[in-house]
């Protein structure tokens, strides 16, 4: 495992995000933010890798990542996110959110907005669990099953859906400008469309069986239909929200809860996962035959009959190779990334070529040669 | 009981006098609450403190730089317990010295953070702490390099000397810093700590190095060459002992025994009588032990001297040989009347091969269970420790890690790590488990669910209940009836699941609509974990089935909710009423059969209930004996009209 080494931070990490880069440079990403949990003071700290004149002594690793700033956060930080370049919104265990802003001059942090009771119970703190943004709105949901929206340049809270859900909203992702997708701790996915007034969600997908927890969720970034999830029990699932109420395809991938799942945003064949169980999966999709995956008859003769209903829109050749539904075919890789037996790693982000990751072992890897 | 060698040190705790009020206390896991009582000690009792104070003793497990000790170390533990017993044993030597390595590598990587920091911060009292911080480390370092020389390593004689040569100049590092200073000066030769350079060179073996710096003097006193030739020379020729090379140890001793003849004559000869530097090196190269014992500050400890004096007088000395020297060496050195400081005695114990008097020593010395566990475990795995069986039954490794973790348990955040360690204690490492993973505050459900995990990997299904339990009561106090329901299937908790239940009903019964139904709609599989749950999902079938008008699929369903038994007896008198419109619709849904089910079903409710309730109001009483008359009555026209139906014969 060239290129990947473990940097000793005294937190357990909880959230770990890159900095998004300006899409006209094509340069790597060089600052990570990392949310801390569990302490009896809880931070989120600005790191920064790679040659950008931060002062460090001779370290032994190049690219060994540099604290550029941290504030305290109050509450585990639940979930982060970077707004834009310089604001990070965070979700709190005490139901607060709060938006950071990063001063790059004096690399320093200051708190221009708090929510501070947004998610709550009638007596008591609710932790919100999950948040997304695009600019300037932001999702968030909580375990008091609440969806809130909120816009970064108001100051209160736009629009409120009370009981979202009657179980623990465990994350949130945008499906388009106006709709979302949210996962719970009754192993259903479903679809909330803003334009409605109404508080019902406008679809239920779920697992018929057994109710297992999701606990991540993660949308295609070219093709708005096909959304990741992964749940308790470490199974990947890879749904078509446009059709059936039910995943197209379910992969093993851990032995204990999947944390995270994120499509790399350039190159969608590569998904990532990290779980409970200290493992980061990388998955391969190989997707660089002419024909479509199902009229490639012989070999994947079991799938046919699940694409017999072509899907709309039905320009055959932009047919994800993720939707051919059966990973025993030869057709997906899975590496492990990190080097050997870690604590759980509890979150993990991808950008270009570079990968960040935190564990509950107090540990941040950071490899900046994913091959993409 | 052993008696205790030191006084035990008194920590005095602010705004309360111990003089004045008796102090109560209760010990806590890893700390102690002291609170000042009532009683005073004599004269009348005024006014007190109010506070509960908190003692602890370790205070290190609180540093950041520290933690990161605590989470390497763990990793390099977990690697070390998956080493497979299988492996030949030279391979597990190799194995073993690297964990040792790396173990130290990582108390180094700390101290010279903590270093760092202590150079850099303002505040004095912090200072002196990280300073503190940093003398124990260097310290603890120092004894593991020690026992990984001496017990891991276990070195014969000849190579053992020139470990403890690397284990010497390891810890002696102010020698190059004085070098750089000398050598970069103008003029070296003038310098005045020129021959102490040298010296200390001599002292820790480093010839070449001594010969370089010698050149300086030789170049600039050309009269004297020959002299400068002739000590050069000694120093080019002292014997090295080589392990890996073919020359067996009795070569190396008459090699060596050559050697040192010939610089006792150098010394006889008086070669060096006119360069009184020169002569005392030459002393030094001999063994002579006052000379040696002249340069007590270049040494500056008593092991450094030791080490010397085997280099320069019996460079093949024995393992076993060791600690009659080492005694020797230390009462020459020090100052009979000091009293020795505990790492001295741990380093005499070293010495001795007392592995468990060292164990011990530390164990006193060190205010954290953090150094003994690890090497003692480390020691066991090289099988070096005897099955010290100790009073409460398990070994000593055992009773060590098992400290250990309790402490990291009491830390708020670094509980994880101490489950691995209570994992790979055999005896009592579950028990304590068990009983200390149930006490960690859950705050959020993302670190119930890795607790949780925690349990159900282990099969400690008792505390997999209890968490779930926990969780699902105050999800149901919080009205996340969902939340609830996820937590008792997760437990496999039928009772809870029928409370959860109950409360659906009860709110169906007050409401007269279902709350939560993106719930109750999609239970799934999660239905037959109790009757009750059951039910409220085929009730909520039958709502549906009504609400799409499939009568019959809805009439089949309400009777058989009745006669199979699934619904509780309380509720059947909501069901028969729901049964009403179906009774009354213009078509016959019920058949006769089920008809006179129906009637059966109401009367076996009704003969219960013939018994007056003396608490019941009046008003109650009139509502039930009309709906009974209405169903009746209901229950009898569509039973005529069922009969004739059914009686029909289509022509």
């Amino acid at each position: 495992m060239e290129g990947i080494n473990a940097k000793y931070v005294s937190q357990k990490i909880s959230k770990t995000r890159w900095r998004p880069v300006s899409s006209s440079s094509l340069q790597q990403p060089d600052i990570f933010a990392t949310g801390s949990w569990d302490n009896e003071d809880n931070k989120i700290s600005l790191w920064s890798i790679g040659d950008n004149g931060v002062s460090g002594m001779d370290d032994e690793f190049e690219g060994d990542p540099q604290l550029v700033c941290e504030y305290k956060h109050n509450g585990d930080v639940m979930d982060l996110q970077f707004l834009d370049q310089d604001r990070i919104v965070t979700a709190s265990s005490t139901g607060a959110v709060t938006i950071f802003r990063h001063n790059h001059n004096n690399q320093t942090l200051s708190v221009p907005q708090l929510w501070e009771r947004a998610h709550h119970y009638p007596c008591g703190k609710a932790p919100c669990t999950g948040v997304v943004c695009n600019s300037p709105e932001i999702v968030t949901v909580g375990e008091d099953g609440r969806i809130i929206l909120f816009r970064s340049d108001q100051e209160g809270v736009t629009r409120t859906i009370e009981n979202a859900d009657s179980s623990t909203i465990h994350a949130v992702t945008f499906l388009r400008t106006t709709e979302i997708l949210t996962v719970n701790s009754i192993g259903q996915l479903k679809l909330w469309d803003f334009r409605q007034r109404s508080n019902e969600p406008s679809q239920i997908l779920s697992l018929t069986g057994d109710r297992v927890p999701l606990h991540c969720v993660d949308r295609h970034p070219n093709q708005q239909h096909i959304v990741a999830t992964g749940g308790q029990d470490g199974m990947l699932c890879i749904w078509d929200v446009r059709q059936g109420k039910m995943p197209f395809s379910l992969m093993e991938a851990h032995s204990a809860e999947m944390w995270e799942v994120h499509f790399h945003p350039s190159n969608p064949d590569h998904l990532f996962s990290c779980s409970e169980d200290g493992s980061l999966l990388h998955w391969e999709t190989s997707s660089n035959s002419d024909t479509p995956s199902f009229l490639q008859g012989g070999r994947n003769a079991s799938i046919t009959s699940r694409s017999a209903i072509a899907p709309a829109g039905g320009n055959q050749s932009l047919i994800s190779a993720w939707l051919t539904g059966d990973s025993g075919k030869g057709r997906l890789e899975t590496t492990h990334m990190l080097p050997s037996q870690t604590l759980s790693v509890n979150s993990l982000d991808v950008l270009g070529q570079c990968l960040v990751c935190g564990t509950d072992g107090e540990a941040i890897y950071v490899n900046r040669l994913v091959p993409i | 009981m052993e008696e205790v060698d030191v006084e035990p040190t008194t920590t005095p705790i602010p705004g309360v006098d111990s003089n004045r009020k008796h102090l109560g206390f209760v010990w806590g896991p890893g700390d102690i609450l002291v609170y000042e009582t009532i009683y005073k000690a004599s004269g009348l009792s005024t006014g007190g403190c109010p506070f509960v104070h908190e003692v602890r003793k370790d205070e290190d497990i609180c540093s950041p730089i520290l933690r990161k000790l605590f989470n390497e170390s763990h990793h390099i533990f977990v690697g070390l317990q998956g080493i497979r017993d299988d492996l030949p044993s030279k391979n597990k030597k190799t194995q073993f010295v690297s964990i040792s390595k790396n173990y130290r590598s990582v108390i180094r990587a700390c101290m010279e953070e903590l270093q760092q920091v202590a150079v850099s911060v303002q505040d004095a009292a912090l200072a002196t702490q990280y300073g503190n911080q940093v003398s124990i480390l260097l310290a603890v370092e120092l004894i593991w390099n020690l026992c990984e020389v001496l017990f891991i390593d276990a070195a014969p004689a000849g190579s053992l000397l020139l470990h403890l040569l690397d284990w010497v100049r390891l810890h002696k590092a102010d020698v190059d810093e004085k070098a750089r200073d000398v050598l970069q000066s103008e003029s070296p030769t003038e310098h005045q700590a020129y021959w102490d350079v040298v010296i200390s060179y001599v002292l820790q073996g480093r010839m070449d190095e001594a010969r370089q710096v010698l050149m300086k003097q030789a170049a600039l006193q050309p009269a004297a060459r020959g002299m400068f030739k002739l000590l050069d020379n000694l120093l080019i020729k002292m014997p090295i002992f080589n392990p890996s090379g073919a020359q067996t140890l009795t070569e190396f001793d008459v090699k060596w025994r050559h050697w040192h003849e010939e610089v006792d004559r150098c010394l006889q000869d008086q070669s060096f009588a006119s360069n009184p530097h020169l002569e005392v090196i030459c002393k030094i190269l001999v063994g002579d032990e006052d000379v040696l014992l002249e340069h007590k500050e270049l040494l500056s400890t008593w092991y450094h001297f030791l080490v010397t004096r085997l280099l320069f007088s019996h460079p093949i000395v024995k393992p076993t040989e060791l600690h009659y020297y080492a005694q020797s060496s230390m009462h020459m050195f020090l100052d009979t009347r000091s009293v020795p400081e505990p790492l001295d005695s741990i380093l005499l114990a070293a010495f001795e091969f007392d592995i468990h008097q060292v164990i011990k020593d530390c164990s006193i010395a060190l205010n954290n269970w953090w150094f003994v566990a690890h090497l003692t475990d480390l020691m066991d795995h090289c099988k070096l420790l005897q099955s010290h069986n100790l009073h409460f039954g398990s070994n000593l490794r055992e009773f060590l890690l098992l400290e250990y973790a309790s402490g990291l348990f009491t830390h708020h955040s670094l509980w994880q790590l101490a489950v691995d360690y209570f994992d790979h204690c055999p005896e009592f490492g579950r028990v304590y488990l068990e009983l200390q993973i149930e006490r960690v505050p859950l705050d959020t459900e993302r670190k119930a669910l890795k607790v949780l995990r925690i349990c159900e990997q282990r099969q400690m299904t008792e505390q997999v209940r209890s968490i779930c339990k926990i969780m699902a009561k105050g999800a149901l106090r919080n009205n996340r009836l969902g939340s609830a329901l996820s937590w008792s299937i997760r437990a496999k908790d039928a009772a809870f699941a029928t409370l959860i239940s109950e409360r659906f009903l009860q709110d169906y019964c007050a409401n007269g609509a279902f709350s939560d139904l993106d719930l109750i709609d999609n239970l799934g599989s999660a239905m037959l974990l109790s009757d009750r749950l059951t039910f409220l999902g085929k009730y909520r079938e039958f709502h549906r089935l009504y609400g799409e008008k499939c009568f019959s699929d809805a009439a089949k369903l309400l009777l058989s909710l009745m006669t199979a038994k699934i619904a509780p007896r309380t509720f059947w008198m909501t069901l028969l009423t729901d049964a009403l419109p179906l009774l009354e619709q213009k078509e016959v849904i019920f058949s006769a059969d089920q008809t006179h089910e129906l009637m059966f079903c109401l009367e076996d409710l009704t003969s219960g209930n013939c018994l007056p309730k003396p608490d019941r109001a009046m008003q109650d009483e009139d509502i039930d004996t009309t709906k009974i008359e209405i169903l009746r009555l209901a229950l009898a026209r569509n039973l005529a009209k069922a009969i004739v139906k059914e009686g029909t014969v289509e022509v």
